[in-house]
């Protein structure tokens, strides 16, 4: 396998020559990356020496992309393609074949301890890994030998810049455990409209309560709406969260019912547009964590 | 005795979003039920369907000018519906091609020009969970919509009833005696259209059509006299959002498909055991009167 793929990199390297010229002549490895999160984290380690092609843009929903041509001549032009992976892009699969790319997919999300969460009744895997600080690092540490694998010149470079960032997302764990700290274990409760904070909750000890399932798809029933509502009430929840791509109004009516707030806007699956609130992956942190603790303090 | 109350009426004491879905669908099933009889005894039973989707691109525009806004969505929804009615109804009345042949072009177009408006919008928002919502989320400003559209339906069919159904069963006599057929043929078009926008609001298009034509359908198992049809359909569509919501609450189903099932159920009875051309009359009673 080893000697024909090589074999098979001899005899169409000449091929190649025209679109590697082109791309050494602009300098910079071509990396694909499925979502805007990712995207930020590619770019933070790959530095000057990538451009980053970001398939599902700010505010945009990983789950359910629908990829135009343009998304698929970036695909096929790409050195790297880096996925989440965990189930998060269900559409990339096909997206790769149809756009006859052959190099390496790099799983961002390989080697995080995965949790599974409850959709419908069935035990799925969460795909939501980076909102653990913790996995955060452990995608810079994947993207980074995925880079260096793919431009071994540029090696150096990219474990420089990861380690930095690494050290960077470390701070930002510390800062939040340090804002949480004073969050009495029984206020330790957060209602949103979209449970993507599986993962943050386990690392940092908070409880979220969702009235819809994973997928942004999912329609509520009266049922689940009434427990929740009970739920809220019994619980002495104050503030609910609107997410930045679920129906609004139903946050709003479940928050009215119950007596509670509508808190500001929580970043989970993509990023604000540049410039807004959460523009990158640390600065979602930032916008998201004062907020949560206010709510659960009550403010 | 309270069994029964907590399998029937507490959902709807407890919470204030089951009575706001319950008014909802009343007010629904005021606007809907003469409405889809309507499109019924004028054979325009599709029509329901494909104006729900040509509300579509309009809805979409409303939403790309001024972002979630009910109001904007809604006049931008109705235009829409209004431009494709009144598009089709001139294309029938001056061109050789049938009413529901330009309906269908029509409505073609109209949803691939909300699709590629919503796609390029760039940013990837679930447009379709956003614009059509469920009845578990019916704020103050949808139920005003719902119950306006109602009142004014109601209001506008009192006034243009006879004309109207006149022209459903004998156009030329209509014509003969000096009535605009044409508008008011119109008119009950733009309470169509209204009618559907004031479903998206609560059901989702696929369900506001549901809620309208199905109960209609039902109505003509039990009816002949048009006003009958009329209140046996609202009646029907009424009971259907009850027990719907019902269902959904104690089953933990999704609202909006349960409802509009219910309705379906209430439908597939009448078929079998209604007293105006049944199965069960078809096929039972027919030798009772040959005999």
């Amino acid at each position: 396998m080893h000697r024909r793929s090589f074999l098979h990199g001899v005899l169409i390297a000449p091929l190649l020559l025209v679109p590697v010229a082109a791309s050494a002549a602009d300098g910079k490895l071509k990396v694909v990356a499925s979502f805007s999160i990712l995207g930020d984290i590619v770019q933070n380690v790959g530095g000057d020496r990538v451009a980053v092609t970001t398939l599902v843009g700010p505010d945009g929903d990983a789950h359910v992309f629908e990829p135009t041509p343009a998304d698929a001549k970036a695909v096929a032009a790409a050195d790297v393609v880096f996925v989440n992976g965990l189930g998060l892009e269900g559409w990339m699969e096909r997206l790769i074949q149809s756009s006859g790319y052959r190099g390496p997919v790099a799983v961002a999300g390989n080697g995080v301890t995965s949790r599974t969460m409850d959709e419908a009744g069935s035990g799925i895997t969460d795909p939501h890994a980076w909102q653990d600080l913790r996995n955060g690092r452990i995608y810079v540490a994947n993207i980074a030998a995925a880079l260096a694998a793919a431009d071994p010149q540029g090696a150096g470079a990219y474990r420089t810049a990861a380690s930095a960032y690494s050290a960077e997302i470390a701070a930002k764990d510390e800062w939040v455990r340090a804002e949480l700290k004073d969050v009495p274990s029984g206020q330790r409760r957060i209602i949103t409209s979209h449970d993507a904070f599986g993962y943050f909750g386990a690392a940092y000890g908070i409880t979220f309560l969702a009235p819809v399932g994973v997928s942004t798809e999912a329609e509520p029933s009266a049922a689940g709406m009434a427990r929740l509502i009970r739920q809220m009430k019994s619980e002495g929840v104050k503030v609910v969260f609107f997410e930045n791509m679920t129906s609004p109004k139903l946050v709003a009516t479940l928050a009215s019912e119950a007596g509670a707030r509508v808190g500001g806007t929580l970043y989970s699956d993509a990023l604000s547009p540049p410039g807004g609130p959460a523009d990158s992956y640390l600065r979602m942190f930032d916008n998201n964590v004062p907020q949560l603790k206010a709510a659960m303090l009550g403010m | 005795m309270s069994l029964l109350y907590d399998l029937l009426a507490a959902p709807f004491v407890d919470f204030a979003f089951m009575r706001r879905a319950l008014v909802a669908c009343a007010a629904l099933a005021v606007g809907c039920g003469p409405v889809g009889v309507l499109l019924l005894l004028r054979r325009m039973s599709l029509v329901g369907d494909s104006m729900s989707h040509a509300v579509l691109p309009g809805a979409a525009i409303g939403f790309v000018i001024s972002g979630l806004s009910l109001v904007s969505m809604s006049i931008g929804g109705f235009v829409a519906g209004l431009l494709v009615a009144l598009a089709s109804g001139v294309v029938t009345r001056v061109t050789q091609l049938r009413e529901d042949a330009s309906f269908a072009a029509f409505y073609l177009i109209s949803i691939a020009l909300g699709v590629l408006i919503v796609s390029t919008r760039g940013s990837n928002v679930d447009l379709m969970h956003v614009l059509f919502g469920t009845i578990l989320a019916v704020d103050n400003h949808s139920l005003l919509l719902v119950s306006a559209i109602a009142t004014i339906s109601i209001a506008v069919l009192a006034v243009i009833y006879r004309p109207l159904i006149v022209e459903c069963f004998d156009p030329a006599f209509l014509r003969s005696v000096g009535g605009h057929g044409a508008s008011y043929h119109i008119l009950f078009l733009v309470l169509v259209v209204l009618n559907l926008v004031a479903g998206f609001q609560a059901l989702g298009t696929l369900m506001a059509v549901g809620l309208m034509m199905l109960p209609a359908a039902a109505a003509r198992f039990w009816s002949a006299e048009v006003w009958a049809l009329a209140a046996v359909s609202a009646a029907i569509a009424l009971v259907s959002g009850y027990v719907g919501l019902l269902v959904s609450f104690h089953f933990d189903l999704p609202s909006g498909p349960a409802i509009v099932l219910t309705a379906g159920v209430i439908y597939l009875v009448s078929l079998a055991v209604g007293r105006k051309g049944s199965l069960r009359q078809n096929l039972i009673a027919r030798p009772h009167y040959e005999s």
